[in-house]
């Protein structure tokens, strides 16, 4: 390879690398608009009596999982939107705990989405009349951080409130351990 | 010869012994001294040396060079955002992207550009003008060159991965905070402020010290030129400063890595802490940038109308003034944030107090050129066209002292319009006539008259015509950091008018940059006093040798080269080879102290790299506080280990 | 440019200035404030005008001179002396200057503090709560009946000193009417308040003057200034519910707004919606902008509004629904009857 080459080749490398860059900071506004409120396709089940398999993550996870400002959004949504009035700041109360390592429905992002949107037995409510798919995955995103699985420098450390739980920061992930152990 | 063989044997002895004389003097000057100075003051030749340089012209070129290319891309910045303003509700640029256009032009325009290539030209001429070699603490200014570039391209870096901040050059908060600004672009702003704020305070040690004891021998603080004296005020003014900016985005960084409530309203905190650490840094930064430039306009003054300038005490004591007092002003950001309102004529009273002692260095040049001979080549105009530019920006600044007037203006393009007027009017106008000024010293060559007159008319009218029309768009309701704003409201053409002569004073940047360029190769060779003026660095070749000058000179007026009948007296017995410079007491300069100088080395460069990944990581982990210090401390280690001094004993004539 | 073109350009400036709408702008005297600012501003001005040319007239005055070949320069070794004059007029100068600069402080200083003292008196209290990126606004009233709440609008009797209360809900905002009276600050934690004391009927536009995230250009505000019987006709009609849907497409866009995501973040008097993320939608279609001054009132500006908000105010907290056609028609009229 000729010197010329290889500085070439470098400079693409480090290009690539940094360009592969940030998805963390990636501002979606608008989502597809069109079958944006109702969710397309089948919801992710979480139980499949006497089946192993787990269903693929939905596509459109890596847009929410990992951008900070979705899940900026999604922490304001949890409090304009009540979320609070039972879950708490994840630690529950009339609503299950939040922050903790068990997910009855599954603790993936397009399962917590579909158990926002659906509703779920004991007083869940059905979200998806009330907010839009773009609403319901950041709100999702931002459940999630609530038990520390986004990579740290992706969340807010805190919000410009009342503190009412440790920093997002420095919140230890938890396993996500969903009922049916096939699962994940 | 006579002589008998014991005599000659003594005298070849005596020869041989001079031969090894270390130092300059009656017996080692002129051509033999210069090859002496040359070889034990250049530095290791490659990519290693050009790094390890403790050159302060080096350093100096460097800083200046990176400063403008800064200025450039700052200024392209705000092309970008004068095209998307030129027409009411203009799509040319979406509203993120604009958010991010203006917090990095200010950003670049203020802490990459601004504040470094004052630096710059200190690092560069001080030693030059108080007659000595090198800087105090060489090793520590090529370390404060490489923060500054680290910091730059971390910002610029964020900027092209489509990362940039888009809080504002002033970053308030809870705007700034966790919440309201998810991700990493605020902390690459604020990470952006540690980086250049640790090498303004390094040179600004760099500088303190250099010119409260290199200065030649006889240069009292009385002897002292106007620059010296500004570039000391600035420096004092910049250790004090910097810690508060440095703190409140430690601060931030703080909150949003770690959760920390600062800033936070709702637990104890406050989100007018912010404002008020970062305007106690940020009103002396705008006197850091203008202070060095009304050095500049004295040194043009005094050169162009050939005589010193008026009253060289009072221009003194202004200079010290304004450093004090610039420190009291803060609050004047801040007459809109409900703040007790008896408390706040406290700041209009000292607002408008900050104005009498630049009137009254204003006075000074005027009556500098009223009674000189004023000869208008190029530098000289920039300075008229400072005067006449500068002085409106600080009557409107007058005006928005006054707290009632400041609450329409406040947060207007009016504002806009005044620091735009104070700053390119009173740092710009006067630095491109002190490049144009220094660039024979600097290079060797002198730059195009004609090309330098064609530019100053054209940044002098393109200026006025891009920021006047921005005083009417601020009375006619134009708030500031607007991506667009709505038909119907007059604003379309005061708006039409400045980006008009934003493309004009673009031109004439371009205009300049082109003559420094092609004047290295092809404008006329200097001399080395080319302008007859009379300050030291005029006493030596240009570009200056290496070692500065061959013997260290001595002074006994203000204007030395004009006092002087022939040669210029010198002291001698510096050693030649070693690297050495002396030192002379504070207030009345007597010779003191031979000072080693190191030589080169790459431990400041190592250092900044280890500090920079320190400091860029933590923007990502807290972590790296703790595991980025230790190479941090390991390079710092190895800077400082103590050297033994390898020195041959001297020998003794009798 | 010489200084002649530069007087002729800015007296081309002023009166291009004069012919415009002055409805954002401080060349106004709908108010006591802006008026007090003015006859300040004038004095200020003029002042500061003197002294510019006093230093242009020295700097001319050096620059003419330099022919003369008495100069103390260097080439004649009188480089360290100096015109006696000079220091005489050195002494003058700063006296002119400290004396002019301590008149515009007094200057200052009375009229900042007539000002805060004329906020004494209102008669009539608003509190406005700043949002990420509209106005909520409330008319405090001791009958807690009586409390009006709508969104990006003000109607303000004419005469009459009003106080306004305010607040912030996330970042600092800046509440200013140019042709109204200065600016103050939002700022979350802490609570400041403006006076106003209208003097003149007519329509003015504030903006926000603090920058206040990506839309902080679209956040803007009307403010009526009506006569008292106006005001009262308008503050009546503003504390009745919405009437309810009288054509069938209207009964079907009620049914979508009240069931649908418009009630999640939205309020509407006399419907079950009763969200208080947005703004109020009561009287909506009675104001004269949409989304804080985004766009004009107007059918066609509600259709695209309601469809796509992203598009229009890219990063606002509404999002882009996906309505069909129908659903769209009937969400727009039934918003049109919100009046």
């Amino acid at each position: 390879m000729s010197s010329r080459f290889r500085a070439s080749l470098l400079i693409l490398g480090v290009a690539a690398t940094a360009l592969a860059a940030c998805n963390r900071e990636e501002r979606h506004s608008r989502a597809k608009p069109i079958g944006e409120t109702v969710p397309t396709g089948q919801s992710p089940d979480t139980i499949f009596p006497g089946s192993t398999t787990a269903q693929p993550l939905d596509a459109r996870a890596s847009l929410y999982d990992n951008n900070a400002p979705a899940l900026s959004e999604g922490q304001f949504l949890y409090t304009r939107m009540n979320c609070v009035g039972c879950h708490s700041h994840g630690g529950g109360g009339m609503g299950v705990a939040l922050m903790d390592d068990e997910w009855r429905y599954g603790g993936r992002l397009d399962q917590i989405a579909a158990s926002i949107a659906e509703g779920r037995p004991n007083g869940m409510p059905a979200w998806r009349a009330k907010l839009t798919d773009d609403q319901i995955w950041k709100l999702a995103a931002y459940v999630r951080s609530l038990s520390g699985q986004p990579s740290k420098d992706v969340v807010n450390s805190r919000a410009d409130a009342m503190s009412a739980t440790s920093p997002a920061t420095l919140t230890p992930r938890e396993p996500v351990r969903s009922s049916d152990s096939a699962q994940q | 010869m006579n002589e008998p063989p014991e005599v000659r044997e003594e005298d070849e002895r005596l020869a041989k012994e001079r031969e090894k004389l270390a130092r300059d003097g009656p017996q080692l000057k002129g051509a033999k001294l210069e090859a002496r100075l040359e070889r034990t003051w250049h530095r290791p030749p490659g990519i290693l040396g050009w790094l390890a340089t403790v050159d302060h012209k080096e350093i100096g070129r460097r800083y200046i060079v990176t400063a403008l290319l800064f200025l450039a891309a700052g200024g392209f910045l705000a092309l970008l955002m004068r095209l998307q303003l030129a027409r009411p509700d203009s799509n040319l640029i979406s509203a993120q992207r604009y958010n991010e256009l203006f917090t990095m032009h200010g950003s670049t325009m203020m802490f990459l550009f601004a504040v470094p290539v004052m630096e710059g030209v200190a690092v560069y001429i001080i030693p030059l003008m108080l007659g000595t070699r090198s800087t105090a603490f060489p090793r520590l200014n090529a370390f404060s060159y490489y923060m500054y570039l680290f910091g730059g391209l971390l910002l610029w870096g964020a900027f092209a991965l489509n990362i940039a901040p888009d809080i504002g050059w002033f970053a308030y908060t809870p705007l700034s905070g966790p919440q309201f600004s998810p991700g990493k672009r605020a902390d690459i702003w604020a990470q952006m402020i540690t980086f250049t704020e640790i090498s303004a305070l390094a040179a600004a040690v760099v500088l303190v010290c250099t010119i409260l004891k290199t200065r030649a021998p006889g240069m009292t603080l009385a002897r002292m030129p106007l620059f010296a004296w500004a570039m000391l005020v600035v420096a004092v003014m910049i250790i004090f400063s910097m810690p508060a900016v440095a703190l409140a985005s430690s601060m931030l960084i703080s909150d949003r890595l770690v959760g920390t409530q600062f800033y936070n309203s709702w637990e104890h905190g406050d989100a007018l802490l912010w404002q008020h650490l970062f305007w106690f840094f940020g009103h002396p930064e705008v006197y850091i940038i203008f202070l060095p430039a009304t050095g500049f306009v004295s040194v043009i003054v005094e050169t162009f109308c050939r005589r010193p300038v008026f009253a060289y005490p009072v221009v003194v004591l202004a200079l010290v003034s304004t450093g004090i007092l610039a420190f009291g002003l803060w609050v004047h950001h801040m007459f809109a944030t409900g703040l007790p309102r008896v408390g706040y004529s406290f700041y209009t009273a000292a607002s408008m107090t900050v104005a009498i002692p630049t009137a009254l260095q204003i006075f000074c040049w005027l009556a500098t050129m009223w009674d000189g001979r004023p000869r208008l080549q190029v530098p000289m105009l920039y300075v008229i066209g400072f005067i006449i530019t500068f002085v409106i920006g600080g009557l409107t600044g007058v005006i928005i002292a006054s707290v009632p007037l400041d609450l329409q203006l406040h947060d207007t393009y009016f504002i806009v319009a005044h620091f735009h007027y104070v700053l390119i009017g009173g740092a710009v106008f006067p630095l491109l006539g002190i490049l144009t000024y220094w660039y024979p010293k600097i290079t060797g060559r002198m730059m195009s008259d004609t090309l330098g007159k064609i530019g100053f008319w054209t940044i002098f009218l393109g200026f006025q015509l891009t920021f006047f029309p921005m005083h009417l768009s601020g009375l006619l309701g134009m708030p500031r950091r607007v991506y667009t704003y709505p038909a119907g409201l007059g604003l379309e053409l005061p708006n039409l008018l400045s980006t008009i002569g934003a493309f004009v004073v673009a031109s004439s940047v371009v205009l300049f940059v082109i003559n420094g360029l092609v004047s290295l190769y092809r404008g006329a060779i200097a001399p080395a006093n080319p302008w007859g003026a009379t300050s030291l660095e005029w006493a030596t070749s240009s570009p200056p040798p290496v070692y500065n000058f061959a013997h260290v000179p001595v002074v006994e007026s203000r204007t030395p080269l004009w006092d002087i009948a022939g040669e210029l007296p010198v002291v001698t017995g510096l050693r030649v080879d070693e690297k050495e410079i002396l030192l002379t007491t504070v207030v009345a300069a007597t010779p003191d102290l031979r000072e080693p100088v190191p030589a080169a080395s790459l431990w400041p460069f190592i250092t900044s790299i280890a500090v920079a990944i320190f400091f860029i990581a933590s923007i990502f982990s807290p972590w790296a506080v703790v595991f980025g210090a230790i190479p941090s401390a390991i390079a710092i280690i190895a800077w400082f280990w103590p050297k033994e001094m390898k020195r041959e004993p001297e020998p003794v004539i009798t | 440019m010489s200084r002649r073109t530069r007087a002729a350009a800015v007296a081309l400036l002023f009166t291009g200035a004069c012919s415009i709408q002055h409805y954002q702008s401080t060349f106004s005297d709908a108010a006591v404030e802006v008026r007090q600012f003015n006859i300040l501003f004038v004095i200020f001005l003029v002042i500061c005008a003197i002294m510019y040319l006093a230093v242009i007239a020295f700097l001319v005055a050096g620059l003419v001179r330099r022919r003369r070949r008495l100069a103390n320069v260097m080439e004649d070794g009188r480089h360290h002396e100096s015109d006696p004059l000079l220091r005489t007029a050195l002494i003058g100068w700063g006296v002119v200057v400290g004396t002019g600069l301590v008149g515009l402080a007094i200057a200052s200083f009375i009229a900042d503090r007539s000002m805060a003292n004329a906020a004494a008196s209102e008669k009539l209290s608003i509190t406005l709560t700043a949002n990420q990126w509209w106005w909520d606004v409330r008319y405090n009233s001791a009958d807690s009946s009586k409390t009006l709440r709508t969104a990006n609008e003000l109607h303000l009797p004419v005469g009459v000193p009003v106080r306004i209360i305010l607040n912030s809900n996330d970042v600092i905002h800046s509440f200013w009417v140019p042709s109204l009276a200065g600016k103050q600050d939002l700022i979350p934690g802490r609570q400041n308040d403006i006076s106003i004391t209208p003097t003149k009927i007519g329509i003015y536009r504030g903006q926000c003057a603090e920058y206040c995230g990506a839309q902080h250009a679209h956040m803007a505000l009307v403010v009526n200034v009506d006569s008292y019987a106006d005001f009262l006709k308008w503050w009546r009609h503003q504390l009745q519910p919405a009437p309810p849907p009288a054509t069938p497409l209207a009964l079907a866009g009620y049914n979508f707004v009240t069931g649908r995501n418009c009630s999640a973040c939205h309020a509407i008097a006399g419907t079950p919606a009763s969200g208080t993320v947005g703004p109020d939608l009561t009287h909506l279609a009675s104001r004269r902008t949409i989304a804080a001054g985004t766009m004009p009132m107007g059918k066609g500006n509600l259709y695209g509004w309601v469809a796509d908000p992203q598009s229009l105010k890219p990063g606002s907290k509404m999002p882009t629904i996906a309505l069909e056609p129908d659903e769209l028609h009937a969400v727009v009229a039934y918003l049109e009857t919100l009046k």
